[in-house]
């Protein structure tokens, strides 16, 4: 399923002017908060009524001002999991779950299935003042898995949740797409979601869509480092897991080489997805000896941007793969990087941390 | 309870409570519906229904009952259409004591019921919604469910007001034993003859009992509504 959004809605401080496609898999609407990103996702749900434009899932149109076409909420067929998870209080987790089934009929998914899918078999008796936030929020997943919906609307599912919780729905998610193969919507302002998640980026901003394509396209963009922010902006590489070393590490396999990391929790052969954060990334004209870092690769320069600041970015060319790295201005001067020019990247093996490792997912989808 | 109270007493006690029952439960959906719409639509005119049902809350209840005079009167334009059409004559009848007691009780029973609504966040009932249900379906399925102690309080507090109405229902029925005469009439009634006061304090202790209770039952339940509100 994909969707088609073009709307316009004056937001009072600015107007909302928004066209993208959201192409089969998991397209990531990302921005900082007050960018239009609920508005956007409200009125593809049609709890919003964009002044004009036009939403379109396939063939299937939801709203077109010129058609004068707007389909009720409850017609739309999407299923969106809020930030809160809104569960009924008075009702069970069981009877969250089955509620599309009981309103509309829908529901040929067994919700034991998507329950054991979402790790929340055993709370299924529970009321849901028991649960804890991210025991909700899967929950809440659920309940808008099992309305059956053409596509999934998730607006900043993990935001209201501490750390150690977000990574605990995180590998949910994953399972989410690969088991159900679903298209989702997903709005979020954390680089680390985006990573691990998005096989579409579309990067808003007051309303507008800033850029928009693949990950490894976006995120090694030097221009759009300053909206993904700074210390966020970094590389996802696709990988194979080549070796396990009996010394904790893990050998995977990179377009422009082997990349040795901290034991990585998949079995060898299978594909994942590394963030490598442009700030963990060092530069060297020659290949350094006697160094403690493991990853040393040869890469190409392709472009150099000076920011205000002290520091540059540098987009680098890695076998098939983009890579960025955050220098100081001072270095790239001294070093002669310049576009086109050959150098190594360097990177510690314990800068890469479980989190910034997704597995299953390669970033052409 | 009959060898306490005297047969008139124990009459009046039992058609104020037959009265104030069905004024309870027939102006019930009316109520729930004006609750909705003033707690959750917006309308031309919603300002002027919210001061139509709080009307009788300021009105001197006499003024409320001559009104209802003049409109369900056998010669009131509501009272002769009522009698021509089905028959149905509401003054001076224990029928008319209940429209009395209806009017008189349901701004109390709307705020309650109102209150009970604006406490449900509409965030639930536009996630329901998402989920398939339309309007009339998010309101059964969820909105309803979380607002029963509201409504039950909202009923409550009617009946009890119904049980207490006086001044609307002397004027528009008048104080006739065993069709018109509930617990305020009859006490009324006591008090104009003498020697008259042991059978009224009789009749304002069980009026004090019930209201009490009536108070008592309805904080109960708004509690609940509260608790499962927040879900604890």
């Amino acid at each position: 399923m994909s969707l088609t959004v073009d709307i316009r809605r004056d937001l009072g401080g600015f107007d909302l002017h928004t066209t993208f496609d959201a192409p089969e898999g998991v397209t990531v609407l990302f921005g900082r908060s007050g960018s239009g990103k609920t508005s956007v996702v409200k009125s593809i749900a049609g709890l919003l009524t964009p002044q004009q434009g036009r939403i379109a899932l396939d063939g299937r149109v939801l709203f077109d001002t010129a058609a004068r076409i707007d389909v009720p909420v409850h017609k739309r067929r999407l299923g969106y999991v809020f930030q809160d998870s809104r569960l009924f209080p008075h009702l069970t987790v069981r009877d969250n779950l089955c509620y599309a089934a009981r309103v509309s009929g829908r529901g040929s998914r067994d919700p034991k299935e998507v329950a054991a899918l979402l790790g929340i078999s055993h709370l299924l008796d529970r009321r849901t003042h028991a649960l804890s936030g991210g025991e909700a929020q899967r929950v809440a997943i659920g309940r808008a898995l099992l309305s059956e919906p053409d596509m999934l609307l998730m607006d900043e599912p993990l935001a209201s949740l501490d750390g150690p919780r977000k990574a605990e729905i995180l590998p949910y998610l994953e399972t989410l797409r690969r088991e159900t193969g679903l298209s989702i919507l997903y709005v979020t302002h954390n680089m680390a979601e985006v990573a691990r998640l998005a096989t579409h980026i579309v990067l808003i901003d007051e309303g507008r869509v800033v850029r928009s394509g693949a990950p490894d396209e976006v995120l090694t963009d030097p221009d759009m480092v300053r909206m993904l922010g700074i210390r966020d902006a970094g590389a996802v590489l696709s990988a194979t897991v080549a070796a396990h070393h009996p010394d904790g590490l893990s050998a995977l396999s990179i377009s422009a080489g082997q990349l040795l990391l901290p034991a990585v929790e998949a079995p060898v052969g299978a594909k994942l997805r590394v963030r490598i954060l442009a700030q963990d990334v060092i530069l060297a004209r020659t290949r350094p000896e006697d160094l403690s870092a493991l990853n040393i690769l040869p890469v190409r320069v392709l472009a150099v941007r000076r920011g205000e600041g002290p520091g540059v970015v540098v987009q680098l060319q890695a076998g098939q793969d983009r890579l960025l790295a955050r220098i100081t201005r001072r270095s790239a001067d001294r070093l002669d990087i310049v576009d086109g020019a050959e150098c190594y990247a360097v990177m510690k093996s314990v800068a890469v941390s479980q989190t910034d490792i997704a597995v299953g997912l390669q970033t052409g989808l | 309870m009959t060898t306490w109270l005297g047969p008139e007493e124990w009459q009046a006690v039992a058609l104020s409570l037959k009265v104030s029952f069905w004024a309870t439960l027939l102006s019930l959906p009316f109520g729930l519906l004006c609750a909705h719409a003033l707690a959750r639509w917006r309308f031309l005119g919603r300002d002027v229904l919210n001061w139509l049902v709080h009307l009788p809350l300021v009105l001197p209840p006499v003024v409320t009952g001559y009104l209802l005079l003049l409109g369900f009167g056998r010669q009131g334009p509501i009272g002769s259409v009522l009698d021509d059409l089905f028959g149905i004559t509401l003054a001076f009848q224990w029928t008319g004591a209940a429209l009395a007691a209806a009017i008189m009780a349901f701004p109390l029973m709307v705020r309650a019921i109102r209150l009970a609504i604006e406490a449900v966040d509409p965030k639930l009932e536009e996630a329901a919604a998402t989920l398939g249900a339309s309007r009339i379906k998010v309101f059964v399925t969820v909105t309803l469910p979380l607002i029963v102690p509201g409504i039950i309080a909202g009923a409550v507090l009617a009946f009890a007001k119904a049980m207490g109405e006086f001044g609307a229902t002397i004027t528009f029925v008048s104080n006739i034993p065993g069709e018109t005469r509930t617990v305020p009439s009859a006490i009324y009634a006591f008090l104009q003859v003498p020697g008259g006061e042991t059978g009224a304090m009789r009749l304002v202790m069980v009026s004090v009992a019930i209201a009490i209770g009536a108070l008592i039952l309805s904080e109960f339940l708004s509690r609940r509504v509260a608790q499962r509100i927040s879900g604890s």
